[in-house]
Formats: structure tokens, sequence, C-alpha cells
């Protein structure tokens, strides 16, 4: 075949030694991902969606190289920029789909929408719609593992925005007083709506917040994926035996923080250069460097990641509307 | 029977409820060593140890979040909020995480927790330690409320609170800890279901509703007007959320002359609702005369000891609101 390369046997891994299986599943989730994202924008746009949606579109590497690196049993709460963080903790694309288009059929039978979508069956506490929102809620769920003796850790994602928050000190300071098995991401995406960082806080870098609370704290690039399994690899068992770390993942939205952003508060050569740092292309480009794929192999992968994100789509829109005589079912159990 | 304190009943509720059940465990500040500011929890740490009775820092957003992520783990947390007025702080987490975490996520989870916490006023604590915000929580969907105003009713009102799948919003009275009462002794099922309402005193002339601390006034207050021929049936809600309606609706009816009394101020306050109900019933046809509330003044509750007590409903206002009623 043109334009394919020899590939190394299965056994033959690069030197960061992640098995082939692990970085497939890691690429596939990047891409079903940004698939996702875009064709959710796509169905906004064509006005068959509700409400707004805050796409993670560049920010994959993020979401789904953490929860990639997780336990079953681990715990997760996730941000309103989420879909990838949800997507990496094993939730299912249909599912998730039809919760978008408010459908009975959704994770939350269309009481949520994509702000609030959550699977307790795998772990995922929810996503919040409050900045900040989820982090008592990841200290909570690790104080359950600690009181019930369990060996698994909660993994809260947050922003940048998110860490001029009460609710952030609150949460990393008891976190870290009670030494709970937390590993709290902080996805530095370098504006919280149109602020931008150094309006945020007075600091270049926002894992020196870690040192006000004496825990351990990491910054590293938020488009690596290979590098941000295997630091979360690491970070996860450091926090099981150690109590709670930060993990800031530098990185960049490619789209506004809504569907009604016109990205007015940064410049278009801004937004090109991020979008050089894609990190799916990276991840492609490091793949098929190291012999770990083909491009056909690659491509076989994103053509799958289509059509999961393309079956999702139509079983949400061949799903039934919530009935209107239930709408006040599950108010109290 | 035995006679303890409202305190009394609420540590012998937690106590219990958390030697059958090892998932119950508590947190708030000062609740361990110190035994809580209001003496509650008092001897508890040295029975449960510190795992299961928390002291944490000064943080209601985060313990209130914490008891719900808990719950929602499969934990069956008490958090206590030390006045009724950090409710404000602990907002965000009860109002847009506990209260909301069953529907918004389709049913997939359930939040058993229970939020204790003690308010009104009465105690020179003023401004920002004596509210009565029952109100604030009663408005929000998901979550419950309950205020005892006896040992016995708070010891069964609490275990039933902690069994309960839902975030329950427990308002303790400052001025009722140390009251005693009768309480049936440990070991008899003591717990008394929610939503429902209690009759203190049964009468023919008039209805009174209140709950709280003013429901010993208003019994006080009966006691008295007996005397002038006035016979005042003194309904105890207990639980304001879920509402017992039958049972107001049916002494509105009874009676034809209704007045609700509570400490917290008048505008908005929770009397508001429950005369609504009454209003919006079958009971309105047999009403005699309007709906009164006799409540708190519309005012932050003042330091000085007699203009703190004058701000609330004074035996005085209540026997000349229930005489006007029946004139």
């Amino acid at each position: 075949m043109v334009g394919t390369r020899p590939r190394k046997t299965p056994s033959a891994e690069a030197s960061h030694g992640i098995p082939a299986e692990t970085l497939r599943t890691i690429y596939l989730k990047m891409v079903q991902t940004r698939r996702f994202e875009e064709t959710a924008a796509r169905l906004f746009a064509e006005g068959k969606v509700h409400g707004t949606a805050h796409f993670c579109i560049g920010e994959e590497a993020t979401g789904i190289g953490v929860c990639t690196a997780l336990e079953p049993g681990d715990r997760m709460t996730a941000t309103h920029r989420g879909h990838g963080q949800s997507i990496g903790k094993g939730m299912r694309l249909d599912l998730m789909m039809a919760e978008f288009l408010g459908k009975e059929t959704g994770y939350c039978h269309g009481r949520g929408g994509c702000m609030h979508i959550a699977d307790f069956s795998v772990g995922s506490l929810g996503a919040n719609g409050i900045v900040g929102g989820g982090m008592p809620l990841a200290v909570g769920a690790a104080l359950s593992q600690r009181l019930q003796k369990s060996p698994d850790i909660t993994v809260c994602f947050f922003g940048d925005g998110a860490t001029s928050t009460g609710s952030f000190h609150e949460s990393v300071n008891l976190a870290s007083v009670w030494k709970l098995p937390v590993l709290f991401v902080c996805v530095n995406n370098l504006y919280a709506m149109s602020t931008p960082l150094r309006r945020q806080a007075n600091i270049p870098d926002l894992a020196q917040r870690g040192a006000a609370y004496g825990i351990r704290s990491v910054s590293m690039d938020g488009n690596d994926a290979v590098a941000i399994y295997l630091a979360a690899r690491e970070a996860r068992e450091y926090v099981r035996q150690n109590g709670p770390m930060l993990l800031v993942l530098n990185t960049y939205r490619h789209m506004g923080h809504s569907k009604s952003d016109a990205n007015v508060y940064r410049t278009k050569q801004e937004i090109e250069e991020w979008k050089k740092r894609c990190p799916i292309k990276r991840l492609r480009e490091r793949l098929v460097a190291e012999g770990t794929f083909t491009e056909a192999e690659l491509d076989a992968v994103e053509a799958q990641a289509a059509r999961d994100v393309a079956d999702a789509v139509r079983f949400a829109e061949e799903s039934p509307a919530p009935k209107i005589e239930e709408a006040t079912r599950d108010v109290y159990a | 029977m035995r006679e303890i304190t409202y305190a009394d009943a609420i540590r012998e509720a937690l106590s219990e409820e958390m030697r059958a059940d090892p998932t119950v465990f508590l947190l708030g500040e000062d609740i361990g060593i110190y035994g809580g500011a209001f003496g509650v929890t008092r001897g508890m740490v040295q029975e449960f140890g510190e795992e299961r009775v928390r002291d944490t820092p000064l943080s209601e957003h985060v313990i209130t979040g914490a008891a719900a992520g808990a719950a929602l783990t499969g934990m069956r947390p008490v958090v206590e909020i030390m006045f009724s007025d950090f409710l404000t702080i602990a907002m965000e987490q009860l109002a847009n995480q506990a209260a909301k975490s069953r529907y918004q996520f389709g049913g997939q989870a359930s939040v058993p927790m229970v939020l204790r916490t003690a308010g009104g006023s009465g105690t020179g604590a003023a401004e920002q330690h004596s509210q009565s915000l029952e109100a604030w929580v009663c408005h929000v969907p998901g979550l419950k409320v309950v205020i005892p105003s006896t040992p016995a009713d708070a010891k069964g009102l609490l275990k039933s609170a902690i069994r309960d799948p839902n975030p329950v919003v427990f308002i303790e009275q400052k001025l009722l800890y140390r009251q005693k009462g009768p309480v049936a002794e440990p070991g008899k099922d003591t717990e008394i279901p929610l939503g429902v309402a209690d009759v203190k005193r049964e009468g023919r002339d008039l209805t009174v509703i209140t709950y709280g601390r003013m429901v010993p006034r208003c019994l006080d207050a009966a006691g008295k007007l007996a005397q002038e021929g006035i016979d005042a049936e003194v309904i105890d809600l207990r639980t304001l959320v879920p509402l017992d309606k039958r049972c107001i609706i049916e002494s509105a009816r009874k009676t034809g002359r209704v007045m609700v009394v509570h400490e917290a101020c008048q505008t908005a306050g929770y009397g508001a609702e429950i005369a609504a109900v009454i209003a919006d019933s079958e009971a309105f046809f047999h009403l005699d005369a309007p709906i009164r509330r006799v409540a708190g003044l519309d005012v932050p509750i003042p330091y000085n000891p007699q203009l703190e007590a004058a701000v609330v409903p004074t035996l005085d206002k209540i026997m000349d609101a229930a005489r006007d009623l029946v004139r």
C-alpha cells in the first residue's frame, strides 16, 4: 500500500512504555471528543439544540489523558466544559448526545443537559454548572473513599477561573488538612470566559497555589497526551498514598467560551498559534514517528470515531422527548 | 417517663443512629473535643473517634459540599452549621448542589445528608447570629425542612431525617436547647415521620399554627386564653417541607379562625405559605375571619435585650391577636 510504513512488532513500545492498546484508546477518545464537540456545534447552528454549550476543542489531551490513567473505581467531578472528561471516564456517546438533545434516553433523562451530564455507574459524579461547584463534592467523595477504606481516588477537574473562587480555597485546604485522596486537575486554558489569566491571578504559574496548602504541585504541557497520561499514572499513585496534589495542565480552547462567544477578547493570531499545537495532531505525529501505528491505522481509528458520533446522533435524534407529566419526577428520593 | 433536654435528645438521636449505621458520621466546627457550640455533641468524639466525629476548618461552603459529596457516594453525613445565619455561606452547595443532584442527574443519585443548625434569637447574639431563615430553605425544591420544638420531637425527627434519602435541613432552636421534656427510654422506637404535624393542644375556637420556639409560647398563651373562655387549638408543624396540609386544612375547617405564629420576620416568611395553602383550600369557605400572621418585625435582630424581645412575637401580641380573631 502506498504511504504506509512497516509497523513494528506489537510488543515493541516506545520509550514511554505505554501499551499500544492504551495509546489507541487515548487517540480514539480524543478524536471522538473532537467529533462530538464539532457535531454538537453543528446541531446548535442548525437550531436543534436548546441552551448553550461549552466546547473543549483543543483541550482533549487533558480529560482523556488523565481519565485513561484512572482505575474503574476512581471517581470524578467534571467541569461545564467536561465532555472530554466524561468520554475519558467511560461515558457513552449515545447517552451523552441524547442528553444534549434533551431526550428521555439521555443520561439525565433530559433534565440536566450538557452542563450537568453524569454517569454514576462509571464514577462520574457530574459536570457542574457552577465554577468550582464540583470541588467540595469531590472532596466529599474522597472522604467517602477514606471512610470506606477504598484504594481508589477522586479526580477533580476545574479551570483557571475556578482557582479564584472561595470554593477552590476551601476544598484544597480541607483536602490537604485531612489528607484526602483527591487529584486536583486544573485545566488552565488561559481564559475564564473573556478574562485572561493575568487578570485572574497575580502569579505566573497556577501550580504555585499548591504551595499555599503544602501539597505537591506539577505544571505541564496540557496538549501532550502521552506526557499527561504518564503524569496522571504517577499522580494517582502518589495521591493514593499521600493525599491531595495539584496537577496544572496548560492548554487552550479553540472555540469561544460558549456558543455565543465571538472571541473579541483574544486575537486570531493567538488562536492560530495554539491550533498548530493541537493535541490530536501532536499525538498522531508521535504515534507514527514512534512506529506504534501507521497513518492508515490511525485513519481507521478516526473513521471509527466519526461512525461512533454519527451513531450517537442518530440514536439521539430518534429518541423520544421526556413526558411533560413526569416533569417533577425525582425531585425527592 | 424520664425528662431530658432538647440538646440531650439530639445527642441521643445522633449517637443511636451512629451506633446502628456505620455510614453515619458527623462533621462540623468544634463538634469534637469542644462538644459543639451548644454542647450537643459533648462526649461523642470520645465514643466514636475522630474519623466519625470530624472537626473541620472554618469552611461552611466546603463542609456542606463535602457532606453532599459523601452522601452521593454511600455515606450518611450529618453536617453541623453552627449558627443558621451561616446558611448564607453554605447556600451554594446546599441549594445548587445537594438539593438538585438527584433531579438534574435524572434520578441516578440521592443525597442522604442532614444539615443541622441552630436558629433563633434571644441570646443577645444580635443581627448576624440570631436569624430565622427557614423560608430560604423551604423555597428550594429538593430540600426537606424540619424544626422541632420539644426534646421528644427533636429526637424522633432527627432519627427520621438521618434515615431519609434526601437532604434535610434540621433547624434547632437555641433557646430550647436547655429545655427539658419527656422522652421515651432508649431502645424504644422513637422515630417520628417527617411531614406530619402535631396537634399539641386541641381546641374549638381558633387554630394557631406554629413551629419552633413559638410553640411553647403559643401553648402558654392558649393556657391563659382558656381562662378567658377562648379555646385555642395549637398545631406544631414540626416539618415545614413537606408540609402536613391535611392537618392544617382540617383544623381551619373546624374552627374557622386561623392565625400563624413564627419568630421569623413577617414579609415573605413561611407563614405566608401556610396562609396561602389554607386560603386556597376547601377550608376557605369555612373561614369566619381573615387568616392572621403574628410574626417577627421586618428588622434585623437588635442587641439590646428589650428590643430583642420586642421584635419577635411576644405573649401579649399572640394573645391579643387571638382575642381579635375570635371577636
